[in-house]
């Protein structure tokens, strides 16, 4: 039955979405993080999106394959009193772009919003469908 | 009736019979072709789903049905996909790709291509699913409404 698998379907990528925007909270709760567990000041995450087909199916959802560091370089700021400053006084900051950030998220936020509205219009037409014959 | 001997009764029973087959026939047709429909809508508004849910999906592209002729199809039966003759086990299976209900499925053609090769356009994907889900209920409320003119008549 089609429209309970649009149900599946909208669910996939509306769970991948979330994860995505989790992990653009993560980057912004440690856009000044300077060490993390492993004394390495906090890297930058993306999440990487794939269709997800199944088999005998022309419906396909979405899921989150996999979480990259990114590997771009890291801010440095030059301020000798900070606790974690290098020789020279440079500390490292992470290579969190806020800018970045808030774009992904109203994107997904707004890609999770379609994905609501998906939802909701295919529980109404099964609803209605259900009243066949009433 | 080759035999002009035969009982009242036994033709009775066959003209019972014919009418009560005829009748069941004509309301299976009555509501075939919403039938149909109503499953292409529901398979058109799975494939439009998948086109909202992989929007951020890097080189995804945009799949639709063309709803008309996956109908006239459907209905005429000609929707049936054509398979290569193979006389071999190694020989190509020559898979005409994804359909639904036999109708092929399409890749829509982009007007703002994205650089990640994704083909989905929100604004076009999120018309055409409230225009299906619109089409749908429309044809549910025409079932309702078949399926009442026939208790209607059954119950008179």
């Amino acid at each position: 039955m089609s429209l309970f698998n649009v149900f599946n379907i909208a669910g996939s990528a509306m769970s991948a979405q979330a994860q995505r925007l989790n992990v653009v909270a993560s980057n912004l709760a440690n856009a000044d993080s300077t060490t993390g567990p492993d004394g390495q000041p906090y890297k930058a995450k993306q999440v990487v999106f794939e269709t997800m087909q199944q088999p005998g199916q022309v419906g396909a959802g979405v899921k989150v394959t996999a979480v990259v560091e990114d590997n771009s370089p890291m801010r440095k700021v030059y301020d000798p009193k900070h606790p974690m400053a290098d020789q020279q006084g440079y500390v490292t900051l992470p290579n969190v772009n806020p800018v970045d950030e808030m774009v992904n998220m109203i994107s997904a936020s707004r890609s999770y919003q379609n994905n609501v509205d998906v939802l909701n219009t295919s529980k109404s037409m099964l609803m209605k469908t259900l009243t066949i014959g009433q | 009736m080759e035999n002009p001997g035969t009982s009242m009764q036994a033709i009775t029973k066959v003209v019972m019979k014919g009418r009560v087959l005829t009748m069941g026939g004509r309301i299976d047709e009555m509501f075939q072709f919403h039938q149909v429909a109503l499953n292409l809508r529901a398979a058109r508004q799975e494939l439009i789903a998948s086109n909202i849910a992989n929007a951020d999906t890097p080189n995804y592209k945009a799949k639709d049905i063309d709803f008309s002729s996956a109908l006239k199809g459907a209905l005429g039966g000609t929707n049936a996909t054509l398979q290569l003759e193979a006389t071999a086990a190694k020989h190509l299976s020559g898979d005409a790709g994804e359909s639904v209900m036999g109708a092929p499925v399409q890749y829509r053609v982009p007007v703002q291509p994205s650089a990640d090769g994704n083909t989905v356009d929100m604004d076009v994907e999120r018309a055409q699913f409230a225009d299906n889900a619109m089409r749908y209920e429309a044809s549910v409320r025409f079932v309702s409404n078949k399926a009442k003119d026939v208790l209607a008549a059954l119950q008179n």
